[in-house]
């Protein structure tokens, strides 16, 4: 705001100074007011006006003002407030025309009463008393959101829900086709791994054939699922998640509403669709490709041939197995979809708020496959699976 | 206008273009110090592309822009920073950063281009935000207020490092009528009480003749400047019948305007 000198002269030192003339405050500004040079601020004015005690009318003369900008502005606006609250008469004629133009401008608006807000401090047990309060409303959220998804598959199963054919092809590709190269990787040194360890251990009671045993079961009924999960969780969850945000700040979801289209048939469903879909899918592949890394290196390793350690492996999982392992991919899949997209529908109105969105759908899509890792292993031992 | 001196912002032969697509070429104007200047036009004539080269966002195909006699795009990054710190800009969506409040909006560009304490910087967020209105709204983010209040608060923040100029792009696009004129009065107080030059953006007619400095009309059919001008005289004594009819709303765009869009 600087009234633009031609020349950069250094600046004069401003001051201020007080006059009282029959009532009437003069307060007399001179030399170059710039933010750079720290002049008097709101303070030194504020008590100037407090030692000038009983006045009717605060007046200003600028004669010897230089340059100025807002460093002038910002105490006369204090000072301003000031003197209106204790009923004085302000008289600005003697400030510069766009001085006096700005304050007047700055005055115009009232702050209404209510608007602004305290900044708190919270102590340790409030901290904690509201961060155990919102995880339970985050409970409770997805408790309702589950209910929500529960209708709408009600829906689908009926032929009422609406979402794009077009849409689900493209989730179909980018969960499943696209993971392929990742999940094999991963999947082949899951199997290499097993295969070491276990033939490090077994070797040594001359058991080594059962290597083919360990990898074959332990991919068909765990690894496959919960690796190919934690996968999703990380590339497919956390893009729903992005991908909802995104379109809440834009309020593209409103959007859906106002057309009377669920957000929960036509922007969830398709993705948990293809989730629910493609887990046990690229599973099924994960637990081979394992099988294929457990045979490299129990036949580089061991004296046994491809066609003994297939027989074997083949000996070792029986159809319950199979359908163990599919049960969970299937239930990983249902997770993934909820974390990710719950998360998303949740998101506030910020970018933070999107990358906030999307770290917690990953936490909370793994967490849940751990605990349900954990649930259904359990009643898999009850019933004998 | 701009007889005395250097003007400040001068315009040579600028051709904009994405990649082969030419959008304005042949473009010459000047801006004098302290004056309002109105770049307007049909949509998609290319106005914010132009506001782009001239903030340093897009590199021109050919010409430059000149500051105080200095070319921009010739010079190198240190000129150019220097140069983009007098300028303030007010996007059309404001463009607040989402994940700051008002307050700390204004704040960063003091922060990180001044040697201000953290009292002063607080204190001038405040005056600045007084300014536009929105005494009292430091602590909320963006997402919580509305349109009109989100743009005075992208006015703050393009102020925040005192510029000499402001440039602003449709400001009153996505206000009603009665905001829009409050925001264009608001624009021209302070450039009357700053001094600030200001150019601005827009299609609005509401807002054209409301702000009545000169104004450039870019065509968008023959791809460069067709007049310079007072909006009212144009309006009323334009050569060209396609600025006349932009600025008398008439729908039937004369057969010389040539494809528009
Ligand atoms: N980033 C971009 N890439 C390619 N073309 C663009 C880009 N931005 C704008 N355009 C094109 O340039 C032309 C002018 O756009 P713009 O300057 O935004 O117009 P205005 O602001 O006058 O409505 C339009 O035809 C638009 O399609
Ligand atoms: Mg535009």
């Amino acid at each position: 705001m600087t009234q633009h000198g031609e020349n950069e002269t250094p600046a004069d030192e401003a001051r201020v100074e007080a006059r009282i003339d029959g009532g009437k405050l003069t307060l007399t500004i001179s030399g170059d007011w710039l933010l750079a040079s720290q002049p008097p601020g709101r303070e030194a004015l504020l008590a100037m006006i407090r030692e000038a005690g009983d006045v009717h009318e605060v007046g200003f003369s600028c004669d010897r003002l230089g340059r100025w900008d807002a460093a002038l502005l910002v105490p006369l606006q204090a000072l301003q407030e000031a003197v209106q609250q204790a009923g004085v008469q302000l008289d600005d004629d003697g400030l510069p025309e766009g001085a006096r133009r700005l304050l007047r401008l700055a005055a115009t608006v009232r702050e209404r009463s209510d608007v602004r807000r305290v900044r708190e401090h919270d102590n340790i047990i409030v901290r904690i008393g509201n961060a155990t309060l919102e995880a339970l409303a985050a409970g409770r959220e997805l408790a309702r959101f589950m209910g929500e998804l529960s209708f709408s598959a009600g829906r689908l199963v009926t032929g009422r829900a609406v979402f794009e054919r077009r849409d689900l092809l493209l989730f179909l590709e980018q969960t499943g086709a696209n993971a392929l190269p990742i999940v094999s990787l991963i999947a082949f040194l899951t199997g290499v791994i097993f295969a070491f360890v276990g033939v490090m251990q077994l070797q040594r009671f001359g058991a080594g054939i059962y290597v083919a045993d360990l990898v074959a079961i332990g991919m068909v009924r765990e690894m496959a699922a919960i690796m190919t999960g934690i996968i999703l969780a990380g590339r497919s969850g956390a893009a729903f998640a992005a991908q909802l945000g995104t379109m809440k700040i834009n309020e593209e979801i409103d959007a859906l509403r106002t057309l009377g289209i669920s957000p929960m048939d036509y922007l969830v469903l398709p993705r948990a669709i293809a989730l629910v879909l493609m887990m046990p899918l690229l599973t099924i592949y994960a637990a081979l490709l394992g099988l294929v890394g457990g045979a490299v290196v129990s036949i580089t390793m061991l004296d046994i041939s491809l066609v003994q350690y297939l027989a074997q492996a083949r000996s070792a999982v029986g159809l319950n197995s199979v359908f163990a392992g599919l049960l969970k991919a299937l239930v990983y899949g249902v997770m993934i979809a909820i974390s990710g997209c719950q998360q998303g529908l949740a998101c506030g109105g910020s970018a933070m708020a999107v990358g906030q969105a999307t770290t917690s759908a990953v936490v909370m899509s793994v967490l849940l496959i751990v605990i349900s890792a954990s649930a259904l292993t359990v009643i898999y031992t009850v019933f004998g699976i | 206008m701009n007889d005395e001196g250097t003007a400040h912002i001068e315009v040579r032969d600028l051709a904009l273009a994405y990649g082969d697509r030419v959008v304005q070429e042949g473009l010459n104007f000047s801006i004098a110090r302290g004056e309002v200047f109105i770049i307007m036009g049909g949509s998609g004539c290319g106005k914010s592309s132009l506001m782009k080269a001239m903030t340093g966002l897009l590199r021109p195909s050919a010409g430059d822009v000149w500051y105080e006699g200095q070319p921009y795009w010739a010079g190198d990054e240190q000129q150019r920073q220097e140069i983009r710190q007098r300028c303030g800009v007010l996007f059309q969506s404001g463009a607040l950063w989402s994940s700051l409040t008002l307050a700390e909006n204004v704040a960063l560009p003091m922060r990180h281009r001044t040697r201000l304490s953290e009292a002063q910087i607080e204190e001038l967020c405040a005056w600045r935000l007084a300014l536009v209105g929105l005494r009292g709204f430091e602590d909320y983010y963006p997402n919580e207020l509305s349109g009109g209040m989100r743009k005075r608060a992208g006015l703050a923040r393009a102020m925040a490092l005192d510029p000499e100029i402001l440039y602003f792009d449709e400001p009153s696009a996505g206000l009603d009528p009665v905001s829009a004129r409050l925001l264009d009065d608001l624009i021209l107080e302070l450039s009357a009480s700053l001094g600030t030059t200001i150019v601005v953006v827009t299609h609005d007619l509401a807002s054209i003749f409301a702000i009545a400095g000169r104004a450039l009309y870019l065509d968008a059919g023959s791809r460069t400047q067709l007049a310079l001008g007072e909006p009212a005289a144009l309006r009323e004594h334009c050569e060209h019948a396609a600025v006349r009819a932009f600025l008398s709303r008439e729908a039937t765009v004369p057969a010389d305007a040539g494809e528009t869009g």
